[in-house]
């Protein structure tokens, strides 16, 4: 028997169900012995991984999780393999993120370096997302989308295929170390590593063009930092799919902790409805109590949804940092009641609300529109929209300007004043183009660009998809200017009439 | 032992026995791999030691069994930048100054190149941008003492001035107070000349006929009749408006007294002839650059 003696801690402890726990309440603890400070060197500090033997289950839960599996997996194993045609200047793959180039290429949307703000806008709604599903129904990422989940499902699958489900499983890893246990175990690693390697083979194909990078991978011709990249995600993913699985949630991530702070009592998760389980006991004990209609609960005690949690909590305890709420307990659970006969969705998706509410004899209300909910979803659809709008509507061409800082003005020996300027031109079309450059807000200026012919007509071509920077000389002869004078430069297409313009200032010295 | 193991009511978790003013600390062990995590650190580090450049002794260093070193990795990769830029600076070296500006490429690699060694060897005088400084010519005007053609700008990287080198520009102008050759007053006279052919203000009193005279006797044959100067010898044009030392009287008598002689450095033999082609479109480019 354990000890509470801390006095304090009465009133929790009449809340907790202390009897579970087997413990025994001291209401007067006794001195401390300073001789306890020594047996506390005994307790381990460290604990080893207890192993999980998930039961294969089947029901509504584990299809919406094959499905998603199957969707998600597919998606990020196809998608290098799409094409996308984007003419003679541009890579032909719908999804690339061109490193070398600095583009990042997503169906017919391109981004540049300079708009990686759009990349804060995707983050913003992810966030949000995250946000509302959890306010709607918990750690739905957890339990269905994170990769995380999704690849150790998979490893689960393939290790109940090579070892069994958990009982033949179990048994085999108490027999020890037999011929066929060594086979079996040697398949399930084998086929781990396929589809580790298959992993990291498909993340490498994001970042050149697929069909070529396969053929060259095949061909041991591929870069050397491609076969770098996959055997660092072969081991990840072996690793954290396979062994390291729910110590990645338990331990690693920080998204349970964000969770359990951003949650509240009405979002939905999965629950155990202790106000029909309670008193639990054997399907024997329960049938002989509802039969004198003494108070009974439903749940027998089966442990069915302890078995099959991936992540090997009780879900009878409540929530649960360790529960990841993929729901698959709901579908172990519905099982046995079906057997029993007894209702379905003594485990379901509920709130703590729902249940105090049934206690109470009243009706369940969910409510799903929230101020929070109605928040996320509003930020999620403005930031969204925004990100749309500027994508629709961002120009095809751009322009730059900075102006020299050394020096500042140069006066010339006609007694001129002279400005010099870097201008930088973004063409961000797969084709080259011309560009005018031309000045306003001086009267009597000269423009000279460096680089272009001397023609005359300060043409600039820019090379398809590029950025050319051109040195820009304004040259003044008006006397008295002012120590800065607001001026822009402008771009002009003459072929599609599109324009793009910089403003910047002409410095003099001053007092003229 | 067990029957003494404490276990928080509220959590049902152990505690770790310790004990502050009733308050007790739950046992919630870290996971064992944790600790071996920690471990393979450990051991990383010490594999890092062998292998990499590490501790340090009274004389040298252990240099670790990799060979790896921070100085010959410089060196691995300014080569695979050379080998990178290889064929611009072919076709760099293969083309004639004049023409760079008519291949857009070419001429931006030029420019490019250029500004990055102009930042790095010429800066430190005339500034990073090419502004000068008092003693140092302003780059972007379009004032030259030794000629601003891309040809006579090459000319000056490659010699320098004054800089010991056979074919470097040289000139010395006399110092005229110093070595007696004109008396104080005369300086002084002279310097006002000078002023007022540059459209500046001259002392009351000044005998500016005089002053023509000294001129013409003493500068004329390098500034020119006029002041407007001479690039073959390097001496500035005196009407422009343009001072590398002054335009005050002071400067001037200052120079007239004691000479004036600017040194710039040859570059030929510390920079490869490409990177001084590149410095002279650059400099070209900047503002002054003549046809």
């Amino acid at each position: 028997m354990a000890e509470v003696n801390a006095p304090t801690l009465l009133a929790l402890a009449e809340d907790a169900e202390v009897g579970r726990a087997g413990l025994k309440v001291v209401a007067n603890p006794p001195p401390l012995d300073p001789a306890d400070e020594e047996w506390a060197d005994d307790t381990p500090l460290y604990e080893a991984r207890r192993k999980i033997y998930p039961q294969r289950v089947h029901g509504t839960y584990r299809r919406i999780k094959w499905a998603v599996l199957f969707v998600t997996l597919g998606i990020y194993y196809l998608t290098p393999f799409l094409r996308w045609d984007r003419g003679p200047n541009a890579p032909g793959q719908a999804v690339l993120i061109d490193l070398p180039n600095r583009r990042f290429y997503f169906f017919f949307i391109e981004i540049w370096p300079q708009e990686i703000y759009y990349l804060t806008g995707l983050l913003i709604i992810a966030a949000m997302t995250l946000f509302l599903m959890n306010a709607l129904a918990g750690r739905v990422w957890c339990g269905y989308l994170c990769p995380q989940t999704v690849w150790t499902d998979l490893f689960q699958t393939i290790e109940r295929w090579c070892e069994g489900d958990r009982r033949e499983h179990l048994r085999r890893d108490r027999e020890g170390w037999t011929l066929e246990r060594v086979g079996r175990a040697g398949a399930k690693h084998f086929l781990w590593l396929m589809v580790a390697w298959w992993t990291g083979g498909a993340w490498v194909l994001y970042f050149a063009d697929a069909p070529t990078l396969v053929r060259d991978l095949a061909t041991f011709h591929a870069p050397i930092i491609a076969y770098v990249w996959i055997g660092i995600l072969t081991v990840t993913t072996y690793a954290l799919a396979g062994f390291m699985r729910e110590q990645v949630c338990l331990y690693m991530c920080p998204w349970p902790r964000i969770q359990a702070a951003l949650t509240d009592e009405h979002a939905l998760n999965v629950t155990y409805r202790y106000d029909r389980g309670e008193p639990r006991g054997s399907l024997k004990k329960s049938t002989a109590l509802r039969a004198q209609a003494l108070p009974s609960g439903d749940c027998i005690e089966c442990l069915q949804c302890v078995h099959v949690c991936p992540t090997g909590v009780d879900i009878r305890q409540g929530p649960n940092l360790g529960c990841i709420q993929c729901g698959l307990c709901i579908d172990a659970c519905d099982a046995v009641m079906e057997k029993i006969g007894r209702p379905t969705r003594l485990i379901a998706y509920d709130t703590d609300l729902g249940i105090k509410d049934r206690q109470e004899g009243q009706p369940t209300v969910y409510r799903f529109v929230r101020m929070r909910t109605a928040l996320y979803a509003a930020i999620i659809v403005l930031v969204g929209g925004m990100m749309t709008f500027t994508l629709a509507t961002r120009d095809a061409q751009g322009v730059s300007v900075i102006h020299d800082r050394n020096p500042v003005f140069v006066r010339l020996s006609d007694g001129a004043l002279r400005n010099g300027y870097t201008v930088r031109i973004a063409n961000k079309r797969p084709e080259r183009r011309e560009f005018t450059l031309s000045l306003s807000g001086l009267s009597g200026s000269l423009l000279d660009v460096v680089q272009t012919r001397d023609d005359g007509r300060f043409v600039v071509e820019v090379g398809p998809d590029q950025t050319r920077e051109v040195r820009v000389l304004v040259t003044e002869y008006t006397d008295f200017l002012p120590a800065s004078t607001p001026v822009t430069f402008h771009l002009y297409d003459a072929r599609s009439g599109e324009r793009a313009s910089a403003s910047d200032y002409f410095r003099a010295p001053e007092g003229g | 032992m067990a029957d003494k193991t404490h276990v928080d009511a509220v959590t049902g978790t152990a505690t770790t026995g310790h004990v502050w003013d009733g308050i007790r600390e739950l046992n919630t062990p870290l996971p064992r791999w944790w600790l071996w995590l920690f471990y393979i650190t450990i051991v990383w580090a010490v594999g890092y030691w062998i292998v990499y450049p590490a501790w340090p002794l009274v004389t040298a260093f252990t240099t670790g069994t990799f060979g790896w070193a921070s100085r010959s990795a410089v060196v691995t990769d300014l080569n695979e930048l050379k080998t990178l830029r290889a064929p611009m600076t072919t076709k760099l070296a293969a083309t004639a100054l004049a023409d760079i500006k008519s291949d857009q490429a070419l001429a931006d690699f030029a420019y490019a190149q250029g500004r990055s060694a102009f930042r790095e060897n010429c800066g430190p005088c005339h500034g990073a941008g090419g502004g000068g400084a008092k003693g140092y010519p302003n780059l972007n005007d379009n004032d030259w003492l030794w000629g601003g053609t891309l040809e006579q700008i090459r000319q000056t990287i490659e010699f320098g001035v004054r800089s010991g080198h056979a074919k470097a520009h040289e000139s010395q102008m006399p110092a005229f107070g110093r070595d007696g050759m004109l008396k104080s007053d005369e300086i002084v006279t002279v310097a006002n000349y000078v002023r007022a052919i540059a459209n500046l203000a001259t002392r009351r009193g000044t005998d500016l006929a005089a002053g023509k005279k000294l001129y013409a006797d003493n500068c004329a044959v390098c500034h020119g009749a006029e002041g407007k100067g001479n690039k073959e010898l390097g001496a500035p044009d005196l009407t422009d408006g343009i001072w590398l030392f002054g335009s005050d009287e002071a400067s001037i008598i200052e120079v007239i007294t004691n000479s004036r002689g600017g040194v710039m450095p040859a570059w030929a033999g510390r920079l490869d002839p490409e990177t001084i082609k590149a410095l002279a479109y650059y400099v070209h480019t900047l503002g002054g650059g003549e046809k």
